[in-house]
Order: C-alpha cells, then structure tokens, then sequence
C-alpha cells in the first residue's frame, strides 16, 4: 500500500488541495492559498516518503518525526493566527480522506482495502490527535504569556515625589499576585532611596482576612528595609469588613484617599505644598 | 582567624558585612562590636547587610541581641540595605527584627541615628519640667 | 509526578559547613533560573533546617535533587540525620514552640518559605525533612 500512495503522491495532493479549497469553511482571510499549498505539500511528503508497511500501525514511529514535526508547528502557527479548532482539525482530515479516495481508485479485494483504510484512517486519526494536543498548547501559551503581560502592566510602581513612591493596585489580590507587587515595589525603593511607599487599594474589589494578611506583609517587608508603606484608598465598604472580619491593621498608617496619604508623606518628610504667592494676591485683587 | 573590620566614623561605628556569615563570626562580631561601643562610647552603630543574601533566624537573632546589648550602653542600632528579597523572607519567615531600626542606606540610617540622638538631647534637656514624652 | 534529574549528597556535620552547603544549594538554583526570591527563600529555608539538624541531631545527611513536574522544574532538599526524633511533630510545628533556647520559629516559618514541606521522625532513629521549592510556586 506504501508503495501505492507513493507513486500517487502528486495525485493525493491535487485532490486533498481540491478538497480543502472547495471546502466552504475555508480561511482564505488567514492564509493565503500559495501558503495553504507549500504547507499541504511539504506534509504529503513528509508523510509519504516515510510511510511504509510496518509503521503504519505506529503513529510514534520514531520515522514520523518529521511529520510530527510539522504538524506541530502549523498547529501552534494556526493557534496564534486565530484559526479554530475545528478548521485545524479539517486540515488533516482532509487529507485523510484524499488518502482514502486514492486508496479506493486502486482495483484490490475489498477486505484487503478495508484492513488498509482502517489502519490508514487510525494513523491519521493519530495524527489528527496530535494537532488538538499542539493546538491547545500553542492557546495555552497564549493565555500565559497573556497572564504574566496582565501580573506585569497592572503592577505599575510611581515615583510620585522625591522619596516617595506610589503603587496603585488593580483587581484581586492573591499570593502570587502580592509577591509580584512586593518585589516590584521593594525594587523600586533600592533603586530610587525612596523612604515612603504608598500601596492604593481603591481598585481592589474586595479585601478579606487573606488579602489583609498580605497587605500587611508588603508594609512589614517595606519597614524592614527601612522605608515606611501607607495604605490607602480604603473605601467605606472596605472599612466596614475590615472590621466586620475583626482584623487588625492598626499597625499601618492608612488612608482614605491617595490625596490623604501624599499629605501624611509630604508632612512626614516635612515638605509643605503651598499656594504661590503670586496667585493669592490675584484673588484678593479679584476681591 | 577571619574578623569583621568595625570603622569608627565620627560619632557612629560602621559595620560593613560583606560575606556569609557562619556562626563563630557571627558571635565575634557581637563580642567585638559591644566592646568597641563601651570603649568609643559612640552613641549610634550603623550595621550595612547590602550584600547579604542570607539572613536566617540565627542572623537575625544576632542582630537583635546586639541592638538590645548596645541599647544597654546607650547606644541606638540601625541596620541598613537589606535586600528586597531578604526582607519578603524575613516576613514570611515570621522574624520581626526587634530592638532595632532600619533604613534604606548607610545616608539614611545616619540621618535616623541623628535625629534619634537630637531627640534623646530634647528629652534629657527637657527632662524636670516634662516626663510626657519619654 | 516527579522526576529527579540530576543528586548530590553533602554531608554536615560541623558549623563550618553550613556556608559551603548554603552555596552549593544556590548554585543550583541558579542553573535551573529560580528567581531571587525564590532562592533566598530556599536558602533561608536550608539554612534553618540544617541549623536544626546541628543543634540536635549533630549533623546528617543532606541531599540535593534538580526535580521536574510537567513543564516546572524545582530543587528538592532532603535532611536526613540520625538524632533523637521528634516525638510530636504537630507541636513541633507551631508557631512560638521551641525545646531549644532559640526563637522557636525554625520549622513552622520553614515550611512558609518554600513550596512543598514534609517532615518525618521515628523517635529514637532519626528524622527526614523534605523540602520543595518550584520554579514557578
């Protein structure tokens, strides 16, 4: 049989290209067709050449590499580009089926061509197998490089004032998230000799005993190397339970407003903001 | 036998701690250290961990019993530059690093010990009429 | 399911020998790319448990193991050593409980700093402290 389909090689890629191209779920917008042919092209050769009697029956055949190979990189190339499941799917079972058409034009006893589609269609099924598994590899990927993208941008540390930095955090507040945002803050106070830190919580949409625990952790660390950390942007809600759950923050310095705690850390380093001179005589002049 | 050097810099000591510390220098550096406060009769020691990687619960014992020794002899203890990541594993480690003070850099810790003597000056100047603030 | 990849065995018996096994700990963190938290969370951890071995068991055996677990990787720590055991680890393993004069915090704050902790002692023979630190927590 592998001696058939590799004297029909150019035949089976002439009809599985046919098959794909009339195929109405075709994505034209995403490859091109000249793409779509060297892609379709180098696997029938790569599958071909390769195939012989003995390891159809063995998709892990180590004479698949090459095949595995490339199947793996157009599913994980197919992933990024935005194809769906089942159009990477169809790829390969396109092929299954052109192979199966040409194994049918072939005059042979009918047990004889059923047992050699079978083990044919297993293969390719294999195969087919194989594409999801590096399909949902290549998403996966996607959405981690996606995660730490998102653990990176929503931890943004703010030089606000000479020696004092301001830290607003978004969204919930876990132990690997508290972890990313205490090396990134304690990093950013080595580097700028900065004394206070403020952490504003107004964008966390909760605070229960766990996040009040980490909270908590930030501020110790911070004072251990000698800087001082100021929560704030506490809301209403927030205070209510916080006090509710009976926990203790009354060994941190905490405001209402990032407006407050820039006040508290102004004072602290004894900078005083001042309306200028020249624009309180303009009002008494106004006056 | 290996030491650590303790520089004296005008009313302070200076300590810079530059390698692994293993228990015997550690406890020579306590001795070393208490003595030489008594003999300068300096009021602030200045301990710089900035290239130290490690502190354990050993390490931070030692620094502990040496700020509450040198508070004995009316000196204050600031330890300076401790890594970021040395002070996440100090919080998770539960060690709170008592009896003394921090600060970010040796400039910084001076500055602290300063304003700790000048306040200690006020009490004391201040000491019949006001009891308050002590 | 774990893998170990690559072992090596140090033997600690005496104080001095706490630093040289600290730095061995960290290189191979290092070759595996643990983060610097990571590895001073590891190395603290080390460090405590090696300094518990000392203190009451005089010294043991340790052994370092470059791990994987799917697509993480990680350094396990094994502390093997033939002292008096520990007859009640549940205690031992609060927090503030010590029978030696020191802060009592050595294993609860341990097992805090890294990923996976397990503690097992035969009163009489001996005790085994496994430590894992992954990669990615």
């Amino acid at each position: 049989m592998a001696h058939t389909l590799n004297n029909k090689k150019s035949e089976i890629l002439e009809l599985w290209m046919k098959n794909q191209l009339a195929d109405s779920g075709l994505r034209d917008d995403l490859i091109s067709n000249k793409d779509l042919r060297v892609q379709s092209e180098e696997l029938v050769n790569a599958l071909i050449t390769n195939l012989n009697d003995n390891n159809i029956n063995n998709s892990e055949s180590p004479d698949f590499d090459k095949v595995t190979e490339l199947l793996g990189g157009i599913s994980i190339s197919r992933a990024r580009q935005g194809f769906s499941p089942r159009e990477t799917g169809n790829f390969i079972l396109t092929l299954k089926e052109a192979l199966l058409e040409i194994l049918r034009q072939e005059p042979s006893d009918v047990n004889v061509l059923f047992e050699e589609s079978l083990k044919l269609s297993r293969l390719l099924d294999n195969f087919t197998i194989l594409t999801f598994e590096t399909f949902i590899k290549g998403r996966e990927e996607v959405i981690l490089r996606q995660t730490d993208e998102i653990t990176d941008i929503s931890t943004p540390v703010i030089k606000v004032w000479d020696g004092i930095l301001a830290m607003p955090i978004i969204g919930t507040l876990d132990s690997a998230r508290t972890q990313v945002v205490m090396e990134n803050l304690l990093q950013k106070i080595v580097e700028t000799g900065s004394s206070i830190a403020i952490l504003d919580i107004s964008g966390v949409p909760a605070v229960d005993s766990l996040v009040a625990q980490h909270l908590l952790k930030a501020v110790s660390a911070t004072r251990l190397m000698g800087a001082d950390c100021i929560i704030s942007g506490i809301r209403p809600e927030i205070a209510q339970t916080i006090v509710h759950l009976g926990i203790d923050l009354s060994q941190i310095i905490t405001k209402a407003s990032l407006a407050g705690a820039l006040q508290y850390a102004f004072k602290s380093l004894r900078l005083e903001v001042k309306r200028s001179a020249l624009e309180v005589k303009g009002i008494t002049n106004l006056q | 036998m290996e030491r650590i050097p303790i520089l004296k810099l005008g009313a302070f000591l200076l300590v810079t701690i530059q390698i692994d510390l293993y228990d015997r220098l550690a406890l020579d550096l306590e001795e070393d250290l208490v003595a030489m406060v008594e003999k300068t009769s300096v009021k602030g020691v200045l301990i710089d961990i900035s290239a130290v990687g490690i502190v354990d619960s050993f390490m931070g014992k030692i620094l502990g019993n040496i700020g509450s020794m040198c508070k004995l002899l009316d000196a204050e203890t600031v330890v300076v530059g401790m890594q970021p990541a040395v002070a996440i594993t100090l919080v998770e480690l539960g060690l709170p690093l008592k009896g003394v003070y921090t600060a970010l850099n040796v400039d910084k810790g001076m500055e602290l010990l300063r304003s700790k003597i000048e306040i200690e000056d006020i009490v004391e100047a201040d000491d019949d009429d006001d009891t308050s603030l002590n | 399911m774990i893998l170990p990849l690559t072992k090596d065995t140090i033997q600690v018996y005496r104080e001095q020998d706490v630093v040289p096994f600290r730095g061995r700990v960290k290189e191979y963190a290092v070759k595996i790319k643990m983060g610097l938290v990571g590895q001073t969370k590891l190395i603290t951890a080390a460090s405590e448990i090696v300094r518990n071995m000392l203190k009451y068991a005089n010294g043991g055996e340790t052994t370092i193991e470059i791990v994987s677990r799917g697509r993480d990787n990680g350094i396990r720590l094994t502390f093997d050593d033939k002292g008096p055991g520990i007859a009640d680890i549940p205690l031992a393993m609060k927090d503030g409980f010590s029978t030696g004069r020191s802060l009592g915090l050595g294993l609860p704050g341990t097992k805090r700093l890294v990923s996976e902790f397990d503690i097992k002692s035969e009163p009489g023979s001996g005790t085994t402290v496994t430590i894992i630190m992954w990669i990615n927590g």
